[in-house]
């Protein structure tokens, strides 16, 4: 690398010196930025890598001590146990899993629907006190869960919506809707509003010239957006405990952690069931991550 | 058939009003460029035409019909914008082909219309390739293609030719003005090119701060300002304006100098004017019918001619000279000039003084 820096910038004797002090650092520098990121990648992912360890390992195993690192026996029982019920049938934890994808995939669609068009309108129109609404909008996340949901417990236990699918959707949205709102609108702000008036002028109406020209524009910021709302949804855990009851209704979070407490805990079930519920998202996250990194760095590379 | 009339718009954006009572009347099949600098609110102007701004007062007729409220589609208008605006997924076929689409044309129409329009803007070959894909001259023949495919009333244009580089805009001057001919229609053009306007226009309407200077020929505007802004801003080198005031028979300035009284003034003595004097009505070779003195303060070789600034007083006086005029700066200069052509501006408000005898 150095042959045309060295030749213009310096000499002889400098030469003799420069290059190995550069070297040396370099490497001292790369040895050292090695060591710490094995280290810290090892403390990231060791908690990961544990569980699944555990959720393959036969109960034996499991409870080892000291605990076994590579001979163990490999077994799918535990994964069996996620999805079916001892006596046979579905368990408690598929039909969690199942209200999971329920209440997470439709309360991702309806904040996806009721959020873009709104970040549009923001983007778009003038709207009075656009500044306040959008404060107002973005100040329902400010409150965290653990502090609305005992008013909002009385609430739904009062119209019915306590122990339901239906609740849950609806506290989801409320939650998702200010930020698909948030995000949308940066996304919106970054599509020339001219393609619209151009639409306009061709003989499309507004909402034409929006569904035909600027959404598909839009497809990459909606999955980033999406996808940050389903991970919120999917993984939520505080409305989902003190607003449900029964196991017809629990999703996966709380039915995971009702896993553990009573005498004896089956770490090998909550490993895999933890198995489980980490892969929807991740398998979707990896499906649109073209989508979310052009997402992400729309405003990046598009002038 | 396609009058375009607006009366008195007015439009703010917040603090900002950007059309302060713009009233227009745009003649059926005329090439009306809206002239001003940046800001001026030309395209606030074209946007209200358009439907595409909510006025906070005033009216737009379109063939003598009131279509203020109406939306952008119920107006039947075409629109070049200045960025172009094509969409960007579409082919150059599919941009073109938009406002028939919207219209459901059958598809052998759109194409026809397609290939007709292709053919005139001379880009047959760039139709299936996408925006991304097209140079800027080519963006801006594909957006001329899309706005020219239909018929409509009247087409907008918002500075086409602003991106372009000079030698192609030249080009685009003059096949505009082939479109226009062999097309017909309505045009309205807004432009802060002056050039563009004086070699395009039917009508000219000077704009400024959202008010309308002036409406007129390219001929009227030049020769006729209506006060001295427009004298200002029409015309390159720029007009050179000395404050003077009339006595008797002689205009006397304010740099000492006097000149004879043009028959036509109707200025009474003593009231503060500015006299206007257009470049090539002044000379540093001996014609015309009388003469200031000044010195030599610059020289601005322009290939076809020679600006020769002249310094008379504190003021510079911009005289258009040959190619091949020479001179040192500080020189002592004779500058005559063209009596009949001088203008005459009231200082304080700035109107032309009234040329009914001239």
């Amino acid at each position: 690398m150095g042959v045309s820096v060295d030749e213009t910038v310096s000499t002889g004797p400098v030469r003799d010196h420069t290059p190995p002090a550069r070297r040396l650092g370099g490497r001292g520098r790369s040895v050292l930025e090695v060591a710490l990121l094995t280290a810290l990648a090892v403390v990231m992912l060791f908690p990961v890598l544990w569980m699944i360890e555990t959720s393959i390992k036969e109960n034996r195993d499991v409870y080892a001590i000291p605990a076994k690192f590579f001979d163990f026996k490999v077994t799918m029982d535990h994964f069996k146990d996620v999805f079916f019920a001892s006596g046979g049938g579905r368990s408690a934890l598929s039909v969690s899993f199942l209200n999971s994808v329920v209440v997470a995939g439709v309360s991702t669609v309806l904040a996806t629907v009721l959020g873009v068009p709104a970040a549009w309108a923001y983007s778009r129109f003038a709207v009075k006190a656009k500044k306040d609404q959008l404060f107002f909008i973005l100040s329902t996340r400010f409150m965290p869960p653990v502090v609305v949901v005992i008013p909002i417990f009385l609430m739904y236990r009062q119209v019915g919506l306590f122990d339901t699918k239906l609740g849950l959707i609806l506290i989801y949205t409320a939650f998702n809707v200010p930020f698909t709102i948030w995000m949308m609108k940066g996304f919106v702000d970054e599509v020339p509003a001219e393609y619209e008036d151009a639409a306009m002028l061709d003989g499309y109406t507004r909402l034409q010239a929006f569904w035909r020209f600027t959404l598909p524009l839009l497809v990459p910021g909606i999955a980033a957006t999406a996808v940050f709302a389903l991970i919120f949804s999917w993984n939520e855990f505080v409305f989902a405990i003190f607003l449900t009851s029964s196991d017809t209704v629990r999703t996966a979070p709380p039915a995971i952690a009702g896993l553990i407490g009573g005498t004896t805990v089956d770490w090998g079930l909550v490993a895999a069931a933890s198995v489980v519920f980490a892969l929807p998202v991740l398998v979707f996250a990896y499906l649109v991550r073209k989508h979310l990194v052009a997402g992400v760095t729309l405003g990046a590379v598009r002038r | 058939m396609g009058t375009v009339a607006v009366h008195g718009l007015c439009k703010s954006f917040g603090k900002v009003q950007a059309l302060d009572g713009v009233t227009l009347d745009v003649p059926d099949g005329s090439f009306f460029v809206v002239l001003g600098p940046s800001g001026a609110g030309k395209t606030t102007t074209l946007r209200a035409i358009a439907g595409l701004e909510k006025l906070d007062a005033g009216s737009v007729h379109l063939d003598g019909r009131d279509a203020t409220g109406d939306a952008p589609a119920a107006r039947d208008l075409a629109m070049v914008f200045q960025s172009y605006a094509l969409y960007p997924r579409h082919t150059a076929y599919e941009n073109i082909a938009s406002p028939l689409r919207a219209r459901r044309c059958s598809s052998s129409e759109v194409a026809a219309a397609v290939e007709q329009m292709s053919s005139l803007l001379h880009i047959e070959r760039l139709l299936q390739r996408r925006p991304a894909q097209l140079s800027g001259g080519e963006m801006q023949r594909v957006a001329l293609a899309r706005a020219l495919v239909r018929r409509p009333r009247a087409f907008l244009m918002d500075e086409p030719l602003t991106n372009l580089d000079l030698k192609l805009r030249v080009e685009m001057r003059t096949e505009l003005t082939r479109i226009h001919r062999s097309l017909g229609g309505t045009f309205v053009y807004v432009t802060n090119d002056q050039v563009e306007a004086l070699s395009m226009a039917d009508q000219v309407a000077v704009l400024k701060e959202g008010k309308v200077q002036q409406v007129g020929t390219p001929t009227e505007v030049y020769e006729r300002p209506a006060n001295q802004w427009v004298a200002g801003f029409v015309g390159s080198p720029p007009i050179s304006l000395l404050a003077c005031h009339a006595e008797g028979d002689r205009l006397v300035g304010a740099e000492g100098w006097t000149l004879p009284r043009p028959r036509w003034t109707t200025a009474e003595d003593g009231r503060p004017l500015l006299l206007g004097l257009r470049a090539e009505d002044l000379s540093v070779e001996q014609r015309g019918n009388a003469s200031l003195s000044g010195e030599l303060y610059g020289l601005e070789p322009l290939g076809d001619r020679t600006v020769v600034d002249v310094r008379v007083g504190t003021e510079i006086l911009k005289v258009k000279a040959r190619p091949t005029v020479t001179g040192t700066p500080g020189e002592r200069l004779l500058v005559t000039v063209d009596l009949d052509r001088v203008h005459l501006f009231d200082a304080g408000t700035g109107l032309a003084l009234s040329e009914a005898g001239r």
